[in-house]
């Protein structure tokens, strides 16, 4: 609901909040638990959504120990297998990646990147946290409830996922999911408002949209599309409730379930999916809009060079973002739906492919004639790069109606969404906690730990995920508990998940690595100053580091210049920070 | 340097593997050669476009890692840089979608002569239905499937009573001969799906989905779930056989018919 | 979808309207030095600038109104298939309308006494404006129990299903505005009225309640067919 700020950032424009009473907490707990601070409520969503990640992890070890040895874990029966697949895919999509690039790089960034004090509605943000925290114990509680959580698959498609013959259908899983979801929603719907009207109102004087680093362009993009996306969502859950809990007939047809006849009739299973696939194609972007804006600040950053062609980066984000409402049904090209559907999609899926190589090119050519500092936020971003360029080629099959017909439900497909949005935004959330934990916590994080973590992490994922995209080609499909005797499937393809496996355990590990440089750096990092990577957008102008309640002490920033003054020729440092005022002297030749 | 050097072993890695790996689509038995075309046109493009661009970011962080005293150059945008990678994009991407979508239009475009074969689909089993010597199959709907009737027959619909009822056994299809394959689920979602005859299609409850091939090789192919449908998804199998004419006649005529079943009168169990 | 993508092409058409006064197109490498923002904040100083939180209410706005449009393009999807029969539309559900109607006329009302400094005199008109919309409520659950009552339960056909989703998410909707009119209402009794907080308060109720009216009347339109008969006219036109 609508929320009246209690202070006074609705009369007047955010820009000009003063040094305010709420800055200055009286209590502990209003200072580190029922904090309206926006960093504070970052971090908060940042470590509820690596927690809950954490979990995610583990169920992935499990999923791939019974593909690589079927029959040798007891614990892990069908009923298992298939709740741990829907709880790693939907915690790892919305708990995870949407609530850590959204509710934490977001919380974290936009107020200091754009020169606020703090988010427009600071208890909403509040409120958005802990609905978020409920959200997911809710689904934890899946977990514990009788007959676990749900085995539908992330994609939750009816009939099955309300049916006696998946796990969790007829228990507490399917509906303890669809609440969990329904709470997320409200509770991002929140987040997402502060996100948004941050952006258009509360930025600092100077700061102009095309001032705006890119990481508040993408994460700004991306809640835009996900307040229009999640609505879909929200909609197909409550009409699943009801016809779980209620007996209506949305998508439920007239089923004979176990030679027994439902009450249900004349629903369309298809209409669920169009639903689904309505925010679940945008949620795609959702989570690659973000990670697109920050990687390409941390290119520019690290290569002492200017981003290349920004103007064009802009637009492509606006772009991908309206196009990928347009494209959803390239999720069902074989789902039984009226297929002269597939020359329209396939076409608009084909044509989003274009602004996304743009950027792709504008970031390697960011690298030509930079200064590379091949630092740890660097090498992430390279990862980056290298990880996306092949997942995005893979989606060109996929997206390609007829080729994705005989790929489409095999491992290819698991393959390509991870390399495209589970790999490569997680590189560019290690990336950019390597990148902001300086300015987060005084100190930097420990770079050995940080090699040793990013070079099993790149090359780990990419030896699980490159191979399997050949085991969706020979035709296994995916979710399969075990393959048992098929005779198309050869020995040496038992071998490579073998493989695969091995390598899903040590990255897992690899991880632990990373959390531990987390904990160890907070105490005994090297102190990092105000602004090690020297810098020039706002957030590392804060005059103090972590920056404090409000961000900017007495006098708010005033932006003099765009993102991106790095290596200007003539200048004194190979930075300007956008609070400089004048050129100094400074000429410049810009090619015109 | 080692950077610049996993990235080239990425790129020569990757490629390497595609050229050597055992793992390939299964011998094609269909039609559908100019799928595995548009496929091998797509693994053309992207890989080079794969290989160009990693190679190039390789390079660059060969040629311009930071040294002491180097300064990045200053150039904020180039158009007609852009402008030409965009292009070349946008006729990289051409390039798939045309024959992409002229592939789907025969794909969508079922020739006359096709004979209809259905596919009833329930946890976790698979049944086929054939149409009798009136080359037509009778209606059937979910609300009539009972143990006596497992596929749902309408009774009162003639061209019903000689269609040849095959439950939870195999299909034989004679080679040569374009079939559309009718697609019907009773319960949940399931997909049909043989590896070897590349096409594939979801199977709805409630609705009639479709796709067409034709078989060009004989052999006998299993028949896979490619939709999540429960618990018994992975073990729900089947057969095809495809052969010659004279052998599937053979076949067809020692099935039983819609009205051979109902007289036979026994229940019998559903799964 | 038709429905959701029509909604969606007047969010995208706002959404370049303003983009296109953002100056997208300008180099910002090459302007270093203080910029005078766009809109609100630079150029009309007379104009005082939009508060955040009416900014907010638009897009909260635009949130319910993606919901309420798929849900609608969930309704015709649904509809097209053979086991839909309407649901006759209550009597009553007419005066619910002229009360929802109403309250937001005193919404209106109230929005403008508050304009010209009247803070004493727009007292009852807000509460009226709540009673009225606490009446609709109120008329929307009778509504369901007559409709029960004549055997239109929830589960027995698709048109009796959405027709009580619908009702039921918009009741939502009109119960949180409720809330908070509630709330602004008990502050313009208070003795210590702070006239640019209510000011604000009451226009952004009147905003939402407008909003909502128009929610209903396009949900009421659909469950009285009207809406069925503009859907057959768009498709035979397109066909």
């Amino acid at each position: 609901m609508v929320e009246i700020p209690s202070g006074s950032a609705g009369a007047i424009p955010s820009a000009e909040v003063e040094d305010v009473e709420l800055y200055h907490p009286k209590s502990w707990w209003t200072k580190y638990v029922f904090s309206q601070d926006a960093k504070i409520i970052a971090v908060q969503y940042s470590l509820t959504a690596i927690a809950i990640g954490l979990v995610a992890l583990v169920l992935s070890w499990l999923m791939r120990l019974q593909l690589a040895f079927p029959g040798y874990f007891a614990f892990i029966d069908a009923d298992h297998y298939y709740q741990f697949i829907t709880m790693h895919g939907m915690i790892m999509v919305i708990y995870l990646l949407t609530a850590l690039f959204l509710g934490g790089f977001g919380n974290y960034l936009i107020p200091l990147m754009v020169g606020a004090r703090d988010m427009v509605f600071p208890y909403a943000n509040m409120l958005s946290y802990w609905i978020y925290l409920l959200a997911v114990l809710i689904l934890a509680a899946g977990f514990f409830a009788p007959g676990g959580p749900t085995g539908a698959g992330w994609t939750l498609y009816p009939p099955q996922a309300v049916l006696s013959g998946t796990p969790g259908g007829k228990d507490w899983g399917i509906l303890l999911m669809l609440s969990s979801l329904i709470v997320f929603i409200i509770g991002f719907t929140m987040g997402g408002l502060n996100y948004v009207v941050t952006v258009l109102q509360g930025r600092a004087r100077g700061m102009t949209l095309m001032r705006m680093p890119l990481t508040v362009w993408g994460i700004f993009t991306a809640t835009v599309m996900a307040l229009l996306a999640f609505p879909a969502l929200f909609v197909a859950c409550v009409m699943m409730l009801f016809d779980r809990l209620l007996g209506t007939s949305f998508f439920m047809p007239a089923i004979v379930e176990m030679g027994e006849q439902l009450q249900h009739g004349g629903g369309s299973p298809i209409l669920f999916q169009h639903l689904f696939w309505f925010f679940g194609h945008p949620e795609v972007y959702i989570v690659a809009l973000p990670a697109f804006g920050i990687v390409s600040d941390l290119i520019s950053t690290h290569a002492r060079k200017n981003i290349f062609g920004y103007r064009m980066m802009v637009w492509a984000i606006v772009v991908i973002g309206a196009l990928s409402f347009i494209v959803w049904a390239h999720h069902m090209y074989v789902s039984g739906m009226n297929p002269a559907f597939g020359f329209f999609f396939a076409t608009t899926t084909l044509i989003i492919a274009v602004p996304t190589a743009i950027k792709v090119y504008n970031w390697v050519l960011t690298l030509w004639r930079g200064d590379i500092h091949l630092t740890l936020p660097m090498l992430f971003a390279l990862a980056f790069i290298v990880t996306f360029v092949n997942g995005g080629l893979t989606g060109l099959f996929l997206g390609n109606v007829v080729v994705d017909v005989p790929l489409s439900d095999t491992m290819f497909v698991v393959a390509h969404f991870h390399m495209v949005m589970g790999v490569a935004p997680i590189l560019v959330i290690f990336g950019a906690i390597c990148h902001w934990y300086p300015k987060v916590t005084g100190r930097m994080l420990n770079e050995t730990l940080g090699q040793i973590h990013f070079w099993t992490t790149f090359l780990g994922t990419y030896a699980i995920f490159f191979p399997m995209h050949y085991l969706g080609l020979l035709g296994v499909p995916r979710r399969y508990f075990e393959m048992g005797e098929t005779a198309f499937v050869p020995p040496s393809a038992h071998t490579l998940n073998i493989f695969i496996t091995v390598m899903a355990l040590i990255v897992g590990a690899a991880q632990m690595v990373f959390l531990f440089n987390l904990v160890w750096s907070l105490f005994r990092g090297r102190e990092a100053g105000g602004n090690p990577w020297r810098a020039t957008t706002l957030e590392w102008q804060t005059p103090q580091t972590p920056p404090a309640h409000g961000n900017w002490g007495k006098e708010l920033p005033v932006v003099y210049r765009w993102a991106y003054d790095y290596s200007v020729p003539g200048a004194a440092e190979d930075f300007i920070p956008q609070t400089a005022p004048a050129d100094g002297g400074i000429t410049r030749e810009v090619p015109a | 340097m080692a950077v610049v050097l996993i990235l080239v072993l990425i790129v020569v890695g990757s490629v390497l593997f595609h050229v050597l790996s055992p793992w390939w689509w299964t011998p094609i038995a269909s039609n559908w050669t100019y799928i595995d075309s548009t496929l091998v046109i797509t693994f053309w493009i992207t890989g080079i476009v794969f290989v160009a661009v990693v190679s190039f970011m390789a390079y660059c962080v060969f040629r311009f890692r930071h040294k002491p005293g180097s300064q990045a150059a200053y150039e904020p945008e180039n158009r007609r840089l852009e402008w030409l990678l965009a292009s070349g994009t946008a006729v990289g991407v051409a390039a798939m979608l045309a024959p992409g979508l002229v592939v789907w239009n025969q794909f969508i475009t079922v020739p006359d002569d096709a004979v209809p074969v259905e596919v009833v689909s329930q946890q976790w089993l698979w049944s086929f239905r054939l149409p009798g010597a009136d080359g037509k199959l009778g209606r059937a709907e979910t609300r009539d499937v009972s143990p006596e009737n497992p596929l749902g027959l309408n009774k009162n619909d003639a061209s019903g009573l000689d269609d040849v009822i095959i439950e939870g056994g195999e299909l034989h299809l004679p080679v040569g001969k374009p079939v559309r394959i009718l697609l019907r689920s009773v319960d949940v979602l399931h997909d049909f799906y043989v590896p070897e005859f590349r096409a594939k299609m979801d199977m709805i409850p409630g609705m009639i989905t479709y796709f067409w091939f034709t078989p060009t090789r004989t052999g006998s192919f299993e028949i896979l779930c490619a939709e999540l449908c429960g618990i018994g998804h992975a073990q729900m199998r089947g057969t095809v056989v495809v052969e010659e004419a004279a052998d599937y006649q053979t076949w067809l005529g020692q099935q039983q018919t819609f009205t051979q079943l109902m007289a036979s009168g026994e229940p019998r169990p559903a799964n | 979808m038709s429905v959701t993508l029509i909604f969606l092409a007047v969010i995208a058409a706002i959404i370049v309207w303003w983009l296109s006064g953002q100056r997208l197109a300008s180099k910002p490498w090459l302007e270093t030095g203080s910029v005078q923002l766009p809109d609100h904040h630079g150029t009309d100083q007379q104009q005082p600038p939009v508060p955040a939180v009416k900014i907010g209410l638009f897009v909260f706005l635009g949130v319910v109104g993606a919901l309420f449009s798929l849900a609608v393009s969930a309704y015709f999807m649904r509809m097209a298939s053979t086991d839909w029969w309407g649901t006759p539309v209550p009597r009553l559900l007419w005066v619910n309308t002229a009360a929802l109607a109403l309250s937001s006329v005193a919404l209106q009302w109230a929005r403008r006494e508050a304009g010209h400094g009247h803070m004493e005199s727009l007292r009852p008109v807000l509460a009226a404006a709540f009673a009225l919309a606490l009446f609709f409520l109120v008329g929307q659950v009778q509504a369901w129990r007559e409709l029960t009552a004549a055997g239109y339960v929830l589960a027995d056909n698709p048109a009796n299903s959405f027709f009580y989703m619908l009702t039921g998410l918009h009741g939502l909707h009109i119960l949180g505005g409720l809330a908070v009119l509630a709330h602004t209402t008990v502050r313009a009794f208070a003795s210590d009225v702070q006239p640019d907080r209510l000011r604000l308060s009451i226009d952004l109720s009147a905003i939402y309640s407008h909003f909502m009216l128009a929610v209903w009347l396009l949900l009421f339109a659909l469950f009285a067919g009207w809406a069925n008969d503009f859907f057959d006219l768009c498709r035979t036109l397109l066909t």
